[in-house]
């Protein structure tokens, strides 16, 4: 097991090399100049020193082992600098967004606990309703709760983010009243009040998002479930006089989480992409809404940077579903 | 044994294709999807000649039409001519749901044919060929890290000028969003066909087949390519449907058509602004996405069952 999770690990990198050049030679072709914006009556070598001054100079292979270096080894350092007060970083270069002029991961480090929180509860939340969903829909086959629930999960997939989202700011803020359309970042949560209000602003976007990936999540936990129901073991275990409560919660149960568990890992990354739109619906400002800004923008270092770390966030993922498997089920062995 | 013959004998000989279709019919959501389906294409392709009101017509004394269900309950301005009302310009929004849905459901299904297209090509190149199947399946695996949306929003922005510039507007949009969908989705398909096709050559009418000297591309075309139909199809049905949801996310996220051509997803974006007095707007639209892709789904559903032996015999 430690060697396959070495070798992953050792695999991983040249995958993620090769999603970076992917990423960046993508932005090279980008027709948009970071200097577009800039007043026309800016004489041309001054705006050539400009060009330089952000980079722009140099040939692509350059800036590529630039930014890589930028990314691995000066933002690290920086970040270790600021948690222990170390100063390693020594005043390098850090990767500067051609909008704001600030380094990129500072915006981003401020982004990251609005979508954390949204995007996270959500998953949580989605799991927490999925899996007893799927429990009783595989163990009460066929019956109107598992009609019923198959329904809500075709619905959940098939109805696009964006769409149910607007209908609930439609019925519950527009005509009831109920919760505010728009997230305000700016609320801190000091007391009860305030913490309802968080509360109420939250409801609807992890609602949406909840609703999605349950939708998901509970047909695989079903489907997972009806595989090992119909297995010998679980005839075995009836056949000892267990309780039908002992047989499907602790035989059943725990077999069919295991594939649940990865494809529940597997399945982190997505929503972060997926919560790019919900972010948009509601005004939540976190990582995606600033991507669409920084596209929109041109605002190259920035989509760079983001784009490769929803990348990590896929490899990572990925390698952490196939151990988590190896893991949890004996049965298979990577070695 | 004989009168297994015999019964044999006294059955018709029949298309296995009926035997999918009447497994089909059992499954009701598949039907009623398979209806709605129907319907809504007829009503985008039919539609124009049904209701011959100009979608691009700006009529600005008319604008900000409320739909029939709403005036007849409530004192507000409408008219039978406009029955789900117009917007900010006076467009009728019938008129412009026809339209849309035309062109999102022509990207849909271009989109999918392209990923199919790619998907069955590289899956079987991967599968028949065992030189490429290495070099493939990694890249495969490759694509599948990319996160898709971002690389997809990314794609949109940077060749659209070019593209406009090419083929005009309207064209260039529709080859480009086309494209990116088709080029972002195929894996899914190329790692199915792969292992059916890794499996399939292993029987004994490709060993026959191979004995008699029949060339690759023979082999592919008349003995691998009709054995992995299924498993294409459910794709098939899939891939129209998140093609579908695709291009209204990027329309929705401001990177899709122009606005003066409509597709669902951009008439839903242009009118997010105002849906507090205008939820109609929003609404229309986002059903007819959401029961299309829904009945896709349920049609892929349908498929599934209808096209999985075992549980056809029964």
């Amino acid at each position: 097991m430690l060697t396959y999770t070495i070798r992953r690990l050792i695999l991983a990198v040249p995958t993620l090399l090769f999603i970076a050049l992917v990423i960046f030679l993508l932005l090279e072709l980008a027709p948009g100049d970071p200097m577009a914006e800039m007043p026309l009556t800016i004489p041309p070598e001054v705006k050539e020193k400009m060009r330089e001054a952000l980079g722009l100079g140099q040939p692509w292979y350059i800036r590529f082992y630039l930014w890589l270096y930028q990314f691995f080894v000066v933002e690290p350092q920086y970040w270790i600098d600021g948690l222990f007060g170390t100063n390693f970083a020594d005043g390098a270069q850090r990767i500067i967004s051609f909008q704001s002029r600030s380094p990129v991961f500072n915006t981003i480090a401020e982004r990251i606990p609005q979508t954390l929180w949204v995007v996270g509860m959500s998953y949580v939340v989605g799991v927490i309703i999925a899996l007893p969903i799927g429990i009783i829909s595989a163990v009460r086959q066929y019956s109107w709760f598992d009609n019923f629930g198959t329904f809500i999960s075709m619905v959940g997939f098939s109805v696009p983010t964006f769409f149910t989202g607007v209908l609930l700011i439609v019925i519950f803020s527009v005509n009831l009243g109920w919760f505010p359309s728009i997230y305000d970042t700016t609320l801190k949560v000091e007391d009860w009040p305030s913490f309802v209000k968080q509360l109420k602003q939250m409801a609807m976007p992890v609602f949406v998002l909840a609703l999605y990936n349950a939708a998901q999540i509970s047909r695989f936990m079903r489907a997972s479930m009806l595989d090992n129901l119909g297995q010998d073991y679980v005839r075995t275990a009836r056949a000892k006089g267990m309780t039908e409560k002992v047989v499907v919660l602790k035989h059943v149960l725990r077999n069919s989480l295991i594939p649940v568990v990865t494809v529940i890992a597997l399945g982190v990354p997505q929503v972060f992409g997926g919560a790019i739109i919900t972010e948009q619906v509601f005004k939540v400002n976190g990582l995606g809404q600033l991507l669409i800004i920084a596209i929109h923008g041109n605002d190259v270092p920035m989509v760079m940077t983001l784009t490769f770390i929803f990348a990590v966030l896929i490899v990572v993922f990925n390698l952490i579903a196939d151990i988590l498997y190896g893991v949890l089920d004996p049965r298979i062995r990577y070695d | 044994m004989t009168e297994t013959t015999q019964t044999q004998e006294a059955i018709p000989v029949r298309n296995q294709w009926w035997d999918v279709w009447d497994q089909f019919k059992t499954h009701r959501g598949a039907v009623i999807g398979g209806a709605f389906l129907i319907f809504i294409t007829l009503f985008v392709l039919l539609g124009p000649y049904l209701w011959q009101v100009d979608a691009q017509k700006l009529d600005i004394r008319n604008k900000d039409m409320r739909p029939f269900y709403v005036g007849l309950i409530s004192d507000v301005k409408w008219s039978w001519s406009r029955p789900l009302g117009t917007d900010h310009l006076g467009r009728d929004i019938m008129a412009n749901l026809i339209q849309g849905g035309q062109i999102s459901m022509a990207v849909g299904w271009t989109a999918m044919i392209l990923s199919l297209f790619l998907g069955t090509l590289i899956g079987v190149l991967a599968g028949f060929f065992k030189r490429l199947d290495g070099i493939l399946m990694r890249f495969t695996d490759l694509v599948l890290s990319l996160p898709l949306l971002p690389i997809l929003l990314v794609m949109m922005l940077l060749f659209r000028d070019p593209l406009r510039a090419a083929f005009g507007p309207e064209t260039g949009i529709f080859i480009l969003i086309v494209s990116g969908i088709g080029i972002t989705s195929w894996m899914h398909t190329a790692r199915i066909v792969r292992g059916d096709i890794l499996a399939i050559k292993e029987r004994e009418f490709v060993l026959a087949a191979r004995s008699i000297g029949t060339p690759p591309r023979r082999m592919i075309t008349r003995h691998l390519l009709p054995n992995v139909m299924s498993p294409i199809m459910v794709s098939a049905t899939l891939g129209l449907a998140s093609a579908i949801i695709t291009e209204s996310a990027l329309s929705f996220l401001g990177l899709g058509f122009p606005s003066d051509f409509p597709t669902w997803g951009k008439i839903l974006f242009d009118s997010v602004d105002r849906m507090a007095s205008f939820p109609e707007r929003v609404i229309w639209p986002g059903l007819c996405i959401s029961l299309t892709v829904l009945s896709v789904n349920y049609i892929g559903d349908g498929l599934r069952d209808a096209l999985d032996p075992r549980i056809r015999g029964l």
